[in-house]
């Protein structure tokens, strides 16, 4: 154990280089985050690529969630939060003083671990991020409710009730309207934060499904406790732990082949 | 394996180790029922207290207007008085009474432990006695009986008459009452009330009117004289225009003064006379009177119909007699008035505030001082709050608003004395602490995730707050301003320095421009109860209407609650179900 903590401190991380791939959405570089004196990750170095799903996998408390809420800036609602290093997006910075936070995080849809719908209608719930840009025009709005609830696979069960309250619906079909939401302000990047831990085996299944689909259309960050979760729905897999990245790289290179015994060890599930 | 001995032995020692724990188990602590009874008994002496009030005043308000018989009692010395039976009492009667009675009396009230029984009676015909009510002890009163033809006359003066109808003067010529047919007296009655009311009217409405005119004009004279000067050629023309309207109002004036006359004229050409009990008459205009009613005769449909007529009589007049009888309409209007612009004051303030406190602020020292001051403001006595609602809103904003923007009128204020607006803004002064702390309770209640997901769809922090916090915290939000609104409501003490007055028949609305005039001073319930109850010449007939205005009061502010709540009630269902 103490062996493997010298070998991460001294090693850094492992990359598995990949050939080709469509290019670079995000490109984390050496990106540190301390919550007030505590620091919750050390020096991050990876490239998300462009259209593919890249997986965040690592035990309770290592620091995935945080390197995602960095990627959309929702860290800053944080007192006492600081950071080093650089996020870029599209070849700009996004912690640059000059970044429009909002501009930033319409382009990025995001998906919580627990579904979290507006206490409204399904239909507004769908279209808030278009209310939100001040476009009232009821055909465009109904066209991207549609396209939205089609694309989260949700459209044939809600398409009678659209004006009932989301409230009303299961906890799988709430989750699934959260990826409606997140999508019907066509975004570039999906961030998902363990969307399935809240729910039962059916609507998991379901989710993952939709992950599958919806990967060839947005680049896919997602956050997951759930080791054979990362191996079926993700191309590329970072493994964490305790705030570092430890390994990155294509999944099945990870999951089969790993350079290192933590590695080896957390995919089999011997620890985490 | 154990020995069997060794097994007695632990069985033993299981069931010492038992009794030992359960001689231990006396603890009060873990014992619920004791506290579940304090708690419940709590809760039972606060319902029991409210409900007992409630009953008090809802029974005592209710039955006020139901007609009381009237009493016939001859007293030892043959005198006879006609009265109401209010209330009996055991009292002691005091060395000189017991002197001047025989022995079998005084034996009597010495078998009852010095105590004798007594009725008060309410007599009414002030004006010819000086006394609304007088005691009648057991021992005075030889016999009571309550014979049909006593009637009870509601005047406008004086107050009540008890006695008969002696005689009738119609249109001049007098008639004895037996020779009137049926329903004479109540066809005469009506068309005597209907002249009466159509005289107010000529007078306050149409006269009113006049004299409202005429007063714009002169208003806006000195408005030209203080704006440009009296040498000016606008002061030249405007004071042509006043002597033109003032002839044009003159003649108008005239001519609704003649008409009103003539009604007058009329009107004194019927009157009846009234005989009280002892026969003394006393002659009174037929319109003078407001109803009439003989209640030994009368059966129950009757007397629903007088019940039900007084209670209009209650909701839709001006008071009258020192606010001791007539209506309470005016009353009604300024507490509704008041609390409606309380509302409208203290929700858009009290809101704003939390939200900054909330949700702008550094959370740091700073929010905690202010914080704990606003929540100290509630403990502040409000009549603190009525003496700087006079010296900053109605001497300081209002003189100032006057000197700007009313300098005719000066010296008499319009906006630089008490009046409703400054009323409404000093008890929305006096309940902000309230709105503030339920608003930020109900705002740090919002879940975190609902704000996150609005920010992630790029939602602005004030868009996330009007569509997602705003909306969930709004029943929260209603429960704070009912809360601010009841306080208010009942609110009396600083309303009596910033514009509540004793009588105020001008309602803050009317016919003319800018028909709502937040200026105006305005009567209000609470007041009034206390106006009524203590500061009027006869407590003893002011007691039912202290009880009547209460009633009202209370129901008053449980009607703008049980609105207000179910407001409330439709938003939270909008959100129920909720679970994150
Ligand atoms: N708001 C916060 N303030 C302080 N520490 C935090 C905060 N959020 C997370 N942390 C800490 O940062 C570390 C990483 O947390 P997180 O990113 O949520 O882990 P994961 O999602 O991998 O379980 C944890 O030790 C956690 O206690
Ligand atoms: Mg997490």
């Amino acid at each position: 154990m103490v062996a493997v903590l010298k070998a991460v401190e001294e090693q850094g991380t492992v990359y598995h280089v990949k050939p080709g791939g469509a290019g670079q959405a995000l490109a984390v570089e050496e990106f540190c985050l301390w919550y007030g004196a505590k620091q919750a990750l050390f020096d991050v170095t990876m490239a998300v690529e462009k259209g593919l799903v890249t997986a965040l996998i690592g035990p309770s408390g290592c620091g995935k969630s945080t390197l995602l809420r960095s990627l959309n800036r929702m860290n800053d609602l944080i007192d006492g939060l600081r950071i080093g290093g650089r996020i870029a997006f599209g070849g700009a910075d996004i912690y640059a003083p000059d970044c429009d936070v909002i501009a930033l995080r319409k382009r990025m849809g995001m998906v919580f671990q627990k579904p979290n719908p507006f206490p409204m209608s399904i239909y507004e719930n769908v279209i808030y991020p278009l209310r939100v840009d001040g476009i009232n025009d009821r055909r465009m709005l109904a066209e991207t409710a549609e396209r939205a609830l089609r694309g989260s696979a949700l459209w044939e069960e809600v398409k009678d009730r659209l004006h009932e309250s989301a409230l009303g619906l299961s906890g799988g079909q709430q989750q699934r309207l959260c990826i409606a939401r997140a999508i019907a302000g066509d975004p570039e990047v999906l961030l998902m934060d363990e969307p399935c831990s809240a729910l039962d085996p059916v609507a998991t299944s379901k989710i993952e499904e939709l992950i599958e689909e919806l990967a060839g259309h947005y680049t896919i960050v997602i956050v997951t406790h759930n080791m054979q979760q990362a191996a079926r729905v993700s191309d590329n897999t970072a493994f964490m732990y305790l705030g570092k990245l430890i390994e990155y790289g294509e999944t099945e290179t990870v999951f089969t082949t790993p350079k290192l015994e933590k590695t080896q060890e957390y995919v089999t599930g011997r620890f985490g | 394996m154990v020995a069997p001995v060794a097994v007695e032995r632990l069985k033993l020692e299981v069931a010492g180790a038992r009794e030992a724990s359960r001689a231990r188990a006396v603890d009060i602590q873990s014992l619920g029922e004791p506290y579940l009874w304090a708690l419940g008994g709590a809760l039972a002496f606060g319902c029991l207290m409210i409900a007992g009030f409630l009953l008090l005043v809802a029974w005592n308000g209710v039955v006020t207007f139901w007609p009381k018989p009237i009493a016939v009692v001859t007293l030892a010395d043959g005198r006879k008085i006609a009265g109401e039976p209010i209330r009996s009492e055991l009292f002691r009667p005091g060395p000189e009474v017991l002197a001047k009675l025989v022995p079998d009396q005084r034996a009597a009230i010495a078998r009852s432990d010095g105590f004798a029984p007594r009725t008060l009676y309410r007599v009414a015909n002030y004006d010819l006695y000086g006394d609304d009510f007088l005691w009648v002890t057991s021992f005075e009163a030889r016999s009571v009986e309550q014979p049909p033809g006593m009637m009870l006359f509601e005047r406008l003066e004086w107050g009540p008459f008890i006695g008969t109808v002696k005689s009738l003067t119609a249109d001049g010529r007098q008639q004895a009452p037996d020779l009137l047919g049926p329903g004479e007296l109540a066809r005469l009655h009506g068309e005597a009330r209907a002249r009466w009311q159509r005289i107010r009217e000529i007078e306050r409405g149409d006269i009113g009117a006049v004299n409202h005119a005429l007063e714009q004009e002169r208003l806006r004279l000195r408005r030209v004289a203080i704006d440009q000067g009296e040498a000016s050629a606008a002061y030249a023309e405007a004071k042509a225009r006043l002597d033109r309207r003032q002839t044009d109002l003159g003649q108008r004036y005239e001519a609704l003064a003649a008409e009103a006359k003539a009604l007058k004229d009329r009107d004194a050409r019927d009157s009846v006379v009234l005989a009280d009990i002892a026969g003394k008459e006393k002659q009174i205009p037929l319109s003078a009177i407001v109803r009439y009613y003989a209640p030994n005769a009368m059966g129950w449909s009757d007397m629903l119909v007088v019940y039900l007529s007084r209670w209009w009589e209650f909701v839709s007049e001006e008071p009258r007699e020192a606010n001791t009888e007539g209506g309470v309409m005016p009353a009604i209007f300024g507490t509704a008035a008041l609390t409606i612009l309380l509302v409208i004051a203290v929700a858009p303030f009290g809101v704003v505030t939390a939200l900054y406190l909330r949700e702008y602020a550094r959370q740091g020292r700073m929010v905690a001082v202010v914080r704990i001051s606003v929540n100290n403001l509630a403990g502040v006595p409000s009549i603190v709050y009525g003496v700087f609602g006079l010296g900053f809103f109605a001497y300081f904003l209002g003189g100032t608003i006057d000197q700007l923007f009313y300098p005719e009128r000066l010296p008499s204020p319009t906006f630089g004395t008490g009046g409703l607006l400054w009323s409404s803004l000093t008890l929305a002064l006096l309940t902000v602490p309230v709105v503030i702390v339920a608003t930020e309770e109900a705002l740090a209640a919002v879940p975190r995730s609902m704000r996150e997901g609005s920010l992630a769809c790029g939602a602005s922090k004030w868009q996330t707050i009007r569509r997602i916090v705003l909306p969930r915290a709004m029943p929260g939000i209603l429960t704070g301003i009912i809360l601010a609104m009841a306080r208010g409501a009942g609110e009396v003490a600083p309303l009596m320095l910033v514009g509540v007055v004793k009588l105020a028949p001008e309602l803050p609305i009317d016919g003319y421009f800018p028909f709502l005039h937040l200026e105006r001073s305005f009567m209000h319930l609470g007041f009034h109860i206390y106006d009524v109850g203590f500061q009027s010449r006869n407590s003893e007939a002011g007691k039912p209407m202290v009880f009547v205005t209460t009633l009202l009061l209370v129901a008053l502010i449980f009607v703008m609650n049980i609105g207000a709540i179910m407001i409330r009630n439709r938003l939270k269902r909008r959100f129920a179900g909720s679970q994150f």
